[in-house]
């Protein structure tokens, strides 16, 4: 058990990188996707279909395939990123495609009657989103958005495959040294479990505390 | 705020055409409201009476014709040469506040109090400070007979309760003309009655109205004009006398013997 221990120092430092690398995804997709999905509800025509289209493919193909894509493709192009970036592009553009799902679905459970009763009393288009529909598709956006960020976390484990050294490769590093695999992959277990099971209730209490519309 | 003369028609809707695909929804309406008016639309379902009140306020766009609130053409901005342009969110949203809607599905905000619903439009809309827009919404929520019920959720209200807040939510925009779409027809029998007297009172203050609505009793009581719709036109126009006792148009005949059926 003391190598375990011992190890731990080496292991909270691949836990950062995954925490770090999973706080840039769900922080750029967060962002990309709500503007891609308020895009394809409200926007014009011509923004549906590329939306769509983008939406679609990036879930599609797995995601494996866009890390090494990203990481070993690009280069073809003349495009060389490091690992690191290589992983954030790719998971970030497979996570976009999910949250513009997410918005999209939350903004159309609203009834139509919010809208038009937002327009009669003469709010504008930002007061309308602002005021009445993102209030309201909040509670609708919260649980699967929740889901994806712990999705987010556990598919970050990919990133090993490139040679970062996220918790998941500081594991198989220490096994690596020690040929004692079961201990340790316990503890990387317990490491993803805690935070994913810190998001989940999180995610249970902010959805009780956005109770208020009773159907 | 610009008071129009007394000439000057409130609404004037002119040769209104609308299709829903090959449906022609409104086939040519003339309307004029004047100031003060009470105009109540009666007519069968699909006859367009709910689509023309929609085209009023222009959550419904319209083909042909035009719609004039206060002198103001609701739909299109008029360019150089006379071409029409369809006007942006920001310029139609300012037309919008002075045209009040209360709805059939009522379509309160559910995540605000009854006083927060009432305030919204006065706090970004009219600009008013919170203080001042909460004592407006008092006011009136005071008017309709909720002042118990300032911080009531929507959820926690009964369905005559909730459509007395739209009419609040409404009116406290001081709009220069009302919409009430079939506003108790969602409503239990014995909840229409009191969202009806509040209408009768606001008929009685001057509030100029166009309703659509089947309580002819109703309809009888409150209004200074009566218009049947049937089949995307206006079939037969006049005070509630002339025109519940002209038996002599067939179709008019056909739907007030249909309502009153229905009623016993």
């Amino acid at each position: 058990m003391l190598f375990a221990i011992q190890s731990l120092p080496f292991l909270w430092q691949g836990l950062l990188v995954t925490l770090h690398i999973s706080v840039l995804i769900v922080f750029f997709a967060l962002i990309a996707g709500t503007i891609l999905g308020i895009g394809i509800v409200y926007g014009p025509g011509w923004l549906y279909w590329p939306i769509r289209l983008y939406s679609d493919f990036f879930r599609g193909i797995p995601l494996l395939v866009l890390i090494f894509f990203m990481y070993y493709g690009l280069p073809v192009f003349k495009v060389n990123l490091n690992n690191f970036a290589a992983v954030v592009l790719a998971l970030t553009a497979f996570k976009t495609a999910h949250v513009i799902e997410v918005v999209r679905g939350a903004i159309q459970s609203i009834p139509k009657g919010q809208t038009e009763a937002a327009k009669s009393i003469g709010l504008t288009f930002g007061q309308r989103l602002l005021h009445v529909i993102v209030p309201q598709a909040l509670r609708r956006f919260l649980p699967p958005w929740i889901n994806a960020v712990v999705d987010t976390v556990k598919g970050s484990a990919l990133v090993s495959l490139v040679g970062i050294v996220d918790l998941m490769l500081a594991i198989q590093q220490v096994i690596g040294r020690t040929y004692r695999p079961m201990p340790l992959y316990v503890l990387g277990a317990i490491m993803y479990f805690v935070i994913n099971y810190t998001l989940s209730l999180a995610s249970r209490r902010l959805e009780a505390r956005f109770a208020y519309i009773r159907e | 705020m610009s008071q129009p003369s007394a000439l000057s028609p409130v609404v004037r809707v002119r040769g209104l055409k609308k299709s829903f695909g090959p449906n022609r929804v409104l086939d040519g309406i003339d309307l004029e409201v004047r100031k003060g008016e009470v105009v109540v639309v009666i007519g069968p379902s699909g006859s367009g009476k709910t689509t023309l009140l929609r085209c009023i306020n222009l959550l419904e766009s319209y083909d042909e014709g035009s719609v004039q609130v206060d002198g103001v053409e609701v739909g299109f901005r008029e360019g150089p040469g006379g071409a029409r342009h369809r006007r942006g969110d920001r310029e139609l949203s300012k037309i919008r506040a002075d045209i009040g809607m209360v709805f059939q599905l009522f379509n309160l905000f559910p995540h605000l109090t009854a006083q927060e619903n009432v305030m919204l439009g006065l706090r970004k809309v009219r600009g008013l400070p919170a203080a001042e827009a909460r004592q407006v919404a008092a006011r009136w929520l005071t008017r309709v007979g909720l002042g118990d019920k300032l911080d009531s959720l929507p959820s926690q209200l009964s369905g005559g309760q909730q459509q007395r807040v739209g009419i609040a939510r409404a009116v406290a925009m001081e709009p220069k003309v009302l919409l009430l779409d079939e506003i108790t027809s969602a409503l239990d029998p014995e909840l229409v009655g009191e969202v009806l007297n509040v209408v009768q009172e606001l008929a009685r203050d001057g509030m100029t109205m166009i309703v659509v609505t089947h309580e002819m009793t109703f309809a009888r009581d409150v209004a200074t004009r009566i218009v049947f719709m049937d089949g995307g036109r206006i079939q037969v126009e006049g005070t509630p006398r002339e025109v519940l006792a002209k038996t002599d148009h067939d179709r008019l005949k056909a739907f007030l013997a249909r309502i009153e059926m229905k009623r016993h």
